[in-house]
């Protein structure tokens, strides 16, 4: 088994989880509180990458970052080398594909957390923010390690973007998915095989996780 | 949970981290799938250094490499593309070099009874369903394939039946799997031992299409330029060599 590449895939996941965590808390936040009229303008924009082919998405980044854009150029005068085709372009990519894995359970579970709670706490005088922290977010537990753990799983599976993006580099963008396509074109099937049984086991293992969670808040509070 | 998940990350980062040893990054046609495998691993034991091998189209990777993809060495199947990206001045002038020649086969598995002394036209037979080949627009096996069957006349009869491998090493995977009855891949893919307890293959004629040439260039971005030249070098060395035309490559005469 191609143990770097599972390394680069873990490590890949797991900071796009962390930074989904980060910064998909406020954009839930914003979607679910919002009054704004035009705010399914901007939520069909967050669920975009589901619908959309990982191709479509992929080009455009690769596009937006490559060394023919203002960004992509501005990124490799800072930085010293392109982003395209490194671990840290990959990571934004993956950030941009799995967004509505975690924005949309971050939602839903704010959602569910009773109005009156909230605005009693306003009205007491606690500050928005102390509220989201101390009320709002330890309500939605069960909602924020869905998302993180949905869009953890999703980067797992990446396919059609890390190809796009990523350029099958060893330690660096070759993430389990692209090596078992790699072990299947070499005709090394036994090796695809224990590294696809592997991904499937933890798959598995996250949906499980994630379907049990929800099941216990559903048991806890039946009807509200 | 945030604690944990950076307490993770912190450990993940620290864990895949670049070793300080001499690496370098290579960009390689899928052609060289298995003969690249063995070289490397040669070259890994005689100098102690590592080797990060990408396998894949070279039109993809010339693609890659204009858009910054940060690859030390480029091993083309077709030499157009590294001669083009000399022409955009991104590569160590004076690198380039025609490591090879490639030769293309028609392959069929074990299980099919077809005779290939009748060559290419044996592609119109109706118990073919699907002929593999790479794709044409960015693979140069596959526009070699596309040629010699228009040399031989049968490509306008038989296109419908093409099925398109993202590089020739998946054309090869198609019909090594039964997924395709038959298919025009390189031969240094038919030589490799995989593919050779497989099924059999009967070579195409040179003639029949335009000379496969296959060239290798040291890119300027590339931060190992010492260590992939003498990775080329290795390449051009007897040793090298040999290697190359045990997997069916038509190797230059030594310098």
């Amino acid at each position: 088994m191609n143990w770097i590449a599972i390394a680069v895939t873990f490590k890949l996941a797991l900071l796009t989880a962390a930074v989904l965590l980060i910064v998909g808390l406020p954009i839930a936040y914003w979607l679910t509180f919002s009054k704004w009229r035009w705010k399914f303008i901007v939520e069909s924009v967050v669920a975009l990458p589901l619908v959309l082919p990982p191709t479509v998405l992929g080009f455009y980044i690769l596009v937006a970052i490559g060394p023919h854009s203002p960004v992509g150029r501005f990124y490799s005068d800072v930085v010293g080398h392109p982003l395209p085709f490194t671990f840290e372009g990959l990571l934004l990519a993956s950030i941009l594909y799995s967004l509505p894995f975690a924005v949309q359970p971050f939602a839903a579970a704010f959602e569910q957390v009773d109005r009156r709670l909230i605005e009693t706490s306003w009205t007491l005088g606690v500050s928005k923010l102390k509220t989201f922290f101390h009320l709002t977010v330890p309500l939605s537990t069960a909602g924020l390690i869905t998302g993180a753990v949905l869009s953890f799983a999703h980067t797992l599976g990446e396919f059609g973007v890390v190809l796009m993006v990523g350029g099958n580099i060893e330690g660096e963008t070759r993430t389990v998915s692209i090596d078992i396509y790699d072990e299947v074109q070499a005709l090394n099937y036994t090796g695809a095989a224990k590294t696809a049984m592997l991904l499937l086991a933890v798959s598995y293992g996250v949906l499980l996780l994630v379907y049990a969670m929800n099941r216990k808040v559903w048991a806890v509070w039946p009807q509200r | 949970m945030i604690r944990l998940i950076i307490a993770l990350c912190m450990l993940l980062i620290t864990g895949v981290n670049r070793s300080a040893a001499e690496e370098i990054t290579i960009a390689a046609a899928s052609d060289l799938n298995f003969a690249f495998k063995e070289i490397v691993a040669e070259y890994e034991k005689a100098t102690g250094n590592h080797v990060k091998l990408t396998l894949g189209s070279s039109g993809n990777f010339y693609a890659q490499i204009q858009n910054g993809a940060p690859f030390d060495l480029y091993f083309s199947a077709d030499i157009a593309y590294p001669r083009k990206l000399e022409e955009a001045g991104l590569t160590v002038p004076g690198s380039l070099y025609q490591y090879a020649v490639g030769r293309i086969v028609l392959w069929t598995g074990n299980g099919s009874h077809l005779d290939f002394s009748k060559g290419l036209e044996i592609l119109s037979e109706p118990t073919i369903r699907k002929i593999a080949i790479a794709n044409p627009k960015h693979a140069p096996y596959g526009r070699a394939a596309v040629a010699a069957m228009e040399h031989a006349q049968v490509y306008d009869r038989v296109k419908d039946k093409l099925v398109l491998g993202e590089n020739i090493s998946q054309a090869a995977q198609f019909i090594e799997s039964g997924a395709a009855d038959v298919g025009i891949i390189a031969l240094s893919l038919a030589l490799a031992p995989p593919m050779q307890a497989a099924g059999h293959y009967w070579e195409i004629p040179a003639d029949a299409h335009p000379p496969i040439e296959q060239g290798a260039v040291v890119l300027r971005s590339g931060k190992n330029q010492e260590s992939a030249k003498a990775f080329l070098s290795f390449i051009q060395s007897a040793e090298g060599q040999r290697m190359m035309k045990r997997y069916g490559f038509v190797v230059p005469s030594p310098r």
